[in-house]
C-alpha cells in the first residue's frame, strides 16, 4: 500500500536529507517511525502525502506513483489518507463538528452523508458530547482527538500521524495511542512518527528507525550492511 | 458552489474588521481614480463644447444665382463629414454680427456682409486635417469666393485635445495601476491571514479550484462594495464642489455601473492573482 523504493531526497541548501530508503507498509499495519530529531521522519510522511517529492527513487501510495504524479492528482491522493500533526492544525473559529465536516465538504460529499459520518467518527473518538465546542475550549488530548476524527472521516486507507502525542501529557498520550490502535484494529493502517521510545517499547508494533537520512532498523526485516542495528 | 458562497460569506463574518479595512482601502483607491475620472469627464465635455464651435464659412460671390447656391448647399450637406449646412443671407449675417458684437452693433451697414454657407462638422471630423479637406472641396465651386474656418484656432484646439488625451491616458493608467497594486496587496494580506486555513484545506484533499472559489467570490464582493462606496464618495465630493464652487458634470448611469463593475473585476482579478500565487508558493 505504501512502498518506498531507493528513495533519495536532496535539498538545494541543506543537501541530502534521505538516502536510499526502501520499505513497504501493508494494509492494516501499525508502524512506528522513530529516530532522533532531524532524522527526516517528517520528510518521509510528507512524501507519502505528496507534500514533497523524491529527488530520485519512487514513492508509491495506494497505487499512485511519485514518478507519474501530477499536481491535480495530489488532492485525490490526500482524500485516501488521514493526516494528523503534533500541533493539531484545527480551524479555531469553527466548532469541532465543523472542523470534521470540513474534510468531507471539500470532497463534495452530499450533506445527507456528512451529518451521519461526522456523528459516527465523533462517537468513535469519544467527543460526541463536544460537537458544538470550539477547539480552544478543549484540552490538548481532546483537540488531537478532533484532528484524528477529521483524519478518519473520509475512511482513509492509512492514517499518517506526525508526533501526534508530542504536545500531550502522559495520560492524553496513552489515550491518543489507544485510539489509534482501536482505529488500526478496524483495518485502517497507521503510520506514526514519534520519538517517544517508551510508547514504542510498550507496544509490539512494527518499528522503522531512521537516522541521518537512512533506514537503520526495521523490526520486521533483518537489515544488512552498515545500517544493521 | 453553494459551499463556496457560504465560505465567502463566513469569511466576512469571521473577520469583520479586516474585511471592512479591505473594502475601505479598495473604496479609497477607486475614489482617487473616480475623482480623476470626474476631472477627465468634465475636461472632455468642455473640449467637446469648444469643438462644437468649429465651423466652416464659405462666402458666396456677388450675384450668385440662388439655384446654384441651393444646389451647392445640397451637395455640401451630403458630404460624409458634414453634420449640417445652412445658407445665410446678408441680412441674417448682419443680424448675427450685431448680436455677437453687442455695444458695437452699429458699426455694420446692411449690404456690407456677403451671403455664406455655414457648415457644422460631425464629431470626429473637427480636426485640422478634415476641416482643411472639407474647406478645399467647397472651394472648388467657382461661385465660392472665400472659405474660412479659423485655421489657427482649430489647430490649437486640436493640440489641446491631443495633450489632454495623452496626459489623461497617462494619469488614468497611473491611477489605475496604483489602485490595482493597493487592492492586490489588500487582498494578498487577507489571503495570508487565512494561510493556515488554506494549508488545512489542502491537507484534507481540497482541489485548488475548490480553495480558489470562495476567495474569488470574496474578492468580487469586496470589489463591488468598494466600487459602490467609491461612487458614493465621488458623488458626495461632486455635490460639495457644486455647492461651494461650480457645478460639474457627473458620471451617467452607464459610467457609474461600469465603475462598480471595474471594482468587482479588480477584486476578482486581484484575488485570482493573489490566491493563485499563494497556492503556487505553498
Amino acid at each position: 500500500m505504501i512502498r518506498f523504493t531507493r528513495v533519495r531526497k536532496e535539498y538545494p541548501r541543506t543537501g541530502v536529507a534521505l538516502n536510499d530508503v526502501s520499505f513497504q507498509v501493508n494494509k492494516g499495519e501499525f508502524v512506528f517511525l522513530t529516530g532522533p530529531s532531524g532524522a527526516c521522519k517528517s520528510t518521509i510522511l510528507k512524501m507519502i502525502f505528496a507534500d514533497e517529492l523524491p529527488t530520485s527513487g519512487e514513492v508509491k501510495v495506494a497505487n499512485v506513483s511519485s514518478a507519474t504524479l501530477k499536481h491535480r492528482d495530489v488532492a485525490r491522493l490526500r482524500r485516501k489518507l488521514g493526516i494528523v500533526f503534533q500541533d493539531f492544525r484545527l480551524l479555531e473559529d469553527r466548532t469541532v463538528e465543523a472542523n470534521v465536516s470540513f474534510a468531507l465538504e471539500v470532497t463534495g460529499a452530499p450533506r445527507s452523508v456528512i451529518g451521519s459520518r461526522v456523528a459516527r467518527v465523533l462517537t468513535q473518538v469519544g467527543l460526541s458530547s463536544k460537537a458544538r465546542a470550539l477547539p480552544t475550549e478543549l484540552s490538548g488530548g481532546e483537540q488531537q482527538r478532533v484532528a484524528i476524527a477529521r483524519a478518519l472521516v473520509n475512511d482513509p486507507v492509512v492514517i499518517l500521524a506526525d508526533e501526534p502525542t508530542g504536545n500531550l501529557d502522559e495520560r492524553a498520550t496513552r489515550g491518543v495511542f489507544e485510539l489509534l490502535r482501536d482505529i488500526n484494529a478496524t483495518g485502517t493502517a497507521v503510520m506514526m512518527a514519534t520519538h517517544n521510545l517508551e510508547l514504542v517499547k510498550r507496544s509490539d508494533c512494527r518499528t522503522l528507525e531512521i537516522n541521518r537520512g537512512q533506514l537503520v532498523f526495521d523490526s520486521h526485516e533483518p537489515m544488512t550492511g552498515q545500517g544493521e542495528r | 458552489m453553494r459551499l463556496a458562497w457560504r465560505e465567502a460569506v463566513m469569511a466576512f463574518r469571521r473577520a469583520p474588521m479586516l474585511n471592512a479595512l479591505s473594502i475601505t482601502t479598495i473604496a479609497f483607491s477607486l475614489f482617487a481614480f473616480g475623482l480623476f475620472g470626474l476631472v477627465a469627464l468634465n475636461m472632455s465635455q468642455a473640449l467637446t463644447r469648444l469643438e462644437d464651435r468649429v465651423e466652416i464659412r464659405a462666402f458666396l460671390g456677388d450675384g450668385t444665382a440662388s439655384e446654384a447656391a441651393a444646389t451647392a448647399l445640397g451637395d455640401i450637406t451630403a458630404f460624409p463629414e458634414v453634420a449640417s449646412a445652412a445658407l445665410v443671407t446678408p441680412q441674417q449675417a448682419l443680424d448675427r454680427a450685431r448680436k455677437e458684437l453687442g455695444e458695437f452693433n452699429d458699426v455694420f451697414d446692411a449690404g456690407l456682409l456677403p451671403s455664406s454657407i455655414d457648415i457644422q462638422l460631425k464629431p470626429g471630423f473637427r480636426d485640422p486635417e478634415h476641416v482643411r479637406a472639407v474647406a478645399a472641396r467647397i472651394k472648388t465651386y467657382d461661385f465660392i469666393e472665400d472659405v474660412r474656418f479659423g485655421e489657427e484656432w482649430v489647430e490649437k484646439l486640436h493640440q489641446i485635445r491631443n495633450i489632454a488625451t495623452l496626459a489623461g491616458t497617462a494619469l488614468g493608467l497611473t491611477f489605475a495601476i496604483v489602485a490595482v497594486i493597493i487592492i492586490g496587496s489588500t487582498i494578498r494580506m487577507a489571503i495570508l491571514a487565512r494561510a493556515r486555513e488554506i494549508a488545512i484545506m489542502r491537507l484534507v484533499g481540497a482541489t485548488d479550484s475548490f480553495i480558489r472559489a470562495p476567495f474569488l467570490i470574496e474578492g468580487s464582493l469586496k470589489g463591488t462594495l468598494g466600487g459602490v462606496l467609491a461612487l458614493l464618495l465621488t458623488w458626495a465630493t461632486n455635490e460639495i464642489i457644486g455647492r461651494v464652487a461650480f457645478s460639474a458634470a457627473f458620471f451617467d448611469l452607464r459610467l457609474s455601473i461600469l465603475g462598480i463593475f471595474a471594482g468587482a473585476l479588480i477584486g476578482l482579478g486581484g484575488s485570482a492573482f493573489s490566491v493563485g500565487r499563494h497556492l503556487r508558493d505553498v
